[in-house]
């Protein structure tokens, strides 16, 4: 690769990118995100390969390994386009019919096809899929296209265009006046709107540095992680711009250690960017110098919050500092900082090709564009979906989550991490943004999005997201590192059925405490958790408190099996399953649970296909 | 120490030199590097690492006590992680965790006697769609559950022989 020099160098090589390429070639998008992979995208991607080569049509036909599609439920998943045909669940025994009929005879294979759970009709393209139609896919769009680690891919969509446009014909201030017109807030949870922190980091003097805060420690979203491995030159061109922006020639990429993949190919793209000359002295000929170092996470939650991860830049523990003097004046290195989070910089591309009016026309009065979410847990379609801001919790679940599975009852969806709360029932048409979130006592946070059913217990979930803290606090002030303990011992004892009336009040008011009087943001969010629940569902803690009993079934002790005699039809599956021996009865007539030797594993709730065993 | 073993100082110098120009800013991921190479930390290559990089000794310690990447014991040939992420924890992660004290006769956070295996629990590897889900060194296995988990541990028993 050469190094460019011009802007007009750029405008050049792009379209030598796209004339060379025939946009009615065979392309096999296979994809190769972390969750995909699990499911064996390599061994596909090898009988792939093999067999275009034995068929000689190694040279038609290009497969191509991308980034997430966010489809992750239906993985290892294949798109063969330039018609879309969608094949989901491939494995490597499939290789061979798919290359047959549909790469050789343009024929779809109708087994392989995805089957709507809702209408059980045979759906051919991956845009009439329900879990893609109703998505709105600015950033994450690319991911499924383009090969993370190609950058003339990520040039043949437009890459890097919106870099040159900034550094050439916007000035600094244009390009912060389009960033706060657009109404860009931040992603990582906060949201704080973009374009100010851009402005007021401006007017600091001195070195100035950007960071990319890719530490996403919420349990249960990965929303960032799939960014990284799928498209990373997007989020270095947004870094570059904003440094560009706000005047910085030093940036920071701070990775967790655990997401391997999205190191290594962040990697690949900044030497890529670095050889093409979109990074390093002289941007284009522009006379902008600005480069990225990438550090990786010692794997603390604690790091996501922004003081302590730059404490962590600076090679110590990552203990957050008290906020009021601002890491935008003062921050890594006591310089000014801009610290935004992989999705905040994955916007900033968009908004800067398609404008700030395209862009505030999407979403919300305060809650601008789209925000990816990970819907995940007791859902149908997991997996990452973007939608506008102000899409109904009700729509992304149902008409893109398919809903719950298994024919169970949703009890409540969980938002916003461990810092977040829980939303039950009745608030499912809720329009998704950071005001109303906030409202309903949950908060946006990096877009996880936990699904529940009937057979999850609310207490047992605050008690789990406490020990979750518990265990990621820091320990340097005493509400957090006291109080979080206490409020996991009550809810401990409430989970084991010593809880005591008095309980409800005490975690009240520890909760409030918290609240009041942590210095970080992991304190004083700490407790929302604990609150939702207590908000939406006290009803289940006086369950356990009163009754000793668990509605959900989940917290030992509290609850037992039983085989209903009217539904059991003497199967004998739930009596083979069992581990402990604790089920007996005559073939096809009802079984018993001995309660003495039950230890309560819940194979048999889980295996009955008659719904015959209850929780009582 | 029982379990003392031999360490190449030169590399963990080559290393810091050369990697990282003894950049006093490296330290989460010089400390990183070595683990790398011996599975864990030795703890006799701390108050090294200190005065190759000229910062206090405690300050080493308290980094290599604070993340919860690093260890100061050893630790097995395998690392079996089980993800304790919310959507694995709603999916039965607590079950998985389970049957694997049972199965390798240690708690989370401890190596089998004979250095095989490893258990640890991590909070969320994005995996969320195949939960609950386990990794084992670097694979990652999804969709299982208490029965499943053993043929998937087993696995890694066989390569000894």
């Amino acid at each position: 690769m050469k190094k460019l020099k011009t802007k007009s160098e750029l405008s050049a090589l792009v379209e030598q990118i796209i004339g060379e390429r025939d946009p009615n070639r065979t392309v096999i998008s296979l994809c190769s995100g972390s969750g995909c992979s699990a499911y064996g995208t390599d061994r596909v991607k090898a009988a792939l390969d093999e067999e275009l080569a034995t068929q000689g049509l190694a040279n038609d036909v290009e497969v191509r390994l991308t980034g997430c599609h966010g489809f992750c439920e239906k993985g290892p998943v294949m798109v063969i386009r330039p018609a879309g045909i969608f094949y989901p669940q491939m494995s490597e025994e499939h290789v061979p019919e798919v290359v047959d009929k549909t790469i050789k005879h343009g024929e779809v294979v109708d087994r392989f096809l995805y089957t709507d759970p809702v209408s059980k009709k045979k759906i051919v393209y991956e845009h009439d899929i329900p879990f893609y139609r109703f998505q709105e896919r600015v950033v994450f769009g690319n991911n499924g296209i383009i090969r993370p680690v190609n950058i003339r891919d990520y040039l043949a969509v437009g890459g890097y265009k919106a870099m040159a446009k900034a550094l050439f014909d916007m000035s600094a201030d244009d390009t912060i006046n389009q960033i706060k017109a657009s109404g860009l807030r931040g992603r990582g949870g906060g949201g704080f709107p973009t374009g100010i922190k851009w402005e007021t980091c401006k007017r600091q003097r001195g070195e100035k540095y950007v960071i990319c805060n890719a530490d996403e420690g919420d349990p249960g979203a990965y929303m960032d992680r799939s960014l990284l491995e799928g498209n990373p030159h997007s989020v270095l061109e947004g870094m570059i711009i904003g440094a560009f922006a706000i005047g910085s020639n030093a940036g920071y990429i701070y990775v967790r250690n655990e997401y391997p993949l999205a190191l290594e190919n962040l990697e690949v793209a900044i030497a890529q960017a670095r050889e093409m000359g979109f990074l390093g002295e002289d941007i284009l000929g522009s006379g902008f110098d600005f480069d990225v170092l990438i550090s990786r996470g010692g794997g603390a939650f604690v790091c996501g919050e922004s003081t302590a991860l730059m404490s962590s830049l600076e090679g110590n523990p990552g203990r957050p500092r008290a906020k009021y003097i601002h890491t935008v004046e003062k921050g890594f290195r006591d310089s000014p900082t801009n610290l935004n989070n992989v999705e905040t910089w994955a916007n900033v591309p968009v908004i800067i090709n398609k404008g700030a009016d395209w862009y505030a026309g999407i979403g919300t009065e305060k809650s601008k564009g789209t925000k990816i979410f990970s819907l995940v847990g007791k859902v149908v379609n997991t997996g990452l979906v973007e939608v506008p801001m102000g899409t109904s919790l009700r729509s992304i679940i149902y008409e893109i989550g398919g809903g719950i599975p298994r024919r169970k009852k949703f009890k409540a969806v969980q938002t916003g991490g461990p810092s977040g709360g829980c939303i039950p029932e009745r608030l499912l048409d809720l329009p998704v943004d950071y005001e109303r979130l906030t409202e309903a006592g949950s908060i946006m946070g990096s877009g996880g999005m936990i699904v529940m059913d009937e057979r999850s217990c609310m207490v047992d979930l605050a008690r789990y997201f406490v020990e979750f803290l518990v265990e990621e606090s820091c320990g340097q002030c005493v509400p957090c590192r006291e109080g979080l303990k206490r409020l996991l011992e009550v809810l401990t004892d409430i989970c084991e059925g010593n809880g005591r009336e008095e309980d409800l009040n005490l975690l009240e008011e520890l909760s409030e405490t918290l609240r009041d009087f942590s210095l970080c943001g992991l304190g004083k969010t700490a407790p929302n958790p604990v609150m939702s629940t207590l908000r939406y569902f006290r009803e289940e803690y006086e369950a356990h408190i009163r009754e000793k009993r668990c509605p959900a079934g989940v917290c030992k002790g509290l609850f037992y099996y039983e085989i209903d005699e009217s539904l059991c039809n003497g199967c004998r599956l739930c009596a083979l399953k069992c581990p402990s021996e604790a089920i007996s009865g005559e073939k096809k007539k009802p079984h018993v649970i001995d309660q003495e030797k039950c230890i309560q594993c819940g194979i048999c709730y889980e295996r009955c296909k008659f719904d015959a065993v209850l929780i009582k | 120490m029982e379990n003392a073993i031999d360490v190449n100082l030169a590399e963990i110098d080559n290393l810091i030199e050369r990697k990282y120009r003894n950049n006093k800013e490296a330290l989460v991921m010089i400390l990183q590097d070595i683990t790398g190479l011996y599975n864990y930390i030795p703890p006799q290559v701390l108050p090294h690492v200190a005065r190759k990089l000229g910062v206090p000794p405690s300050k080493v310690f308290s980094v290599a006590t604070f993340y919860k990447t690093f260890s100061l014991e050893p630790k097995g040939k395998n690392i079996v992680s089980v993800c304790t992420g919310t959507a694995c924890h709603v999916r039965g992660a607590k079950n998985i965790m389970n049957s694997l004290y049972k199965d390798l006769k240690i708690k989370e956070g401890e190596t089998t006697d004979d250095l095989m295996f490893t258990l640890e629990s991590v909070r969320c590897m994005g995996c969320c769609a195949s939960g609950p889900v386990i990794r084992v060194n670097k694979d990652t296995h999804g969709g299982l559950d208490q029965e499943r988990i053993i043929p998937v541990i087993n696995q890694y028993r066989d390569e000894k022989a």
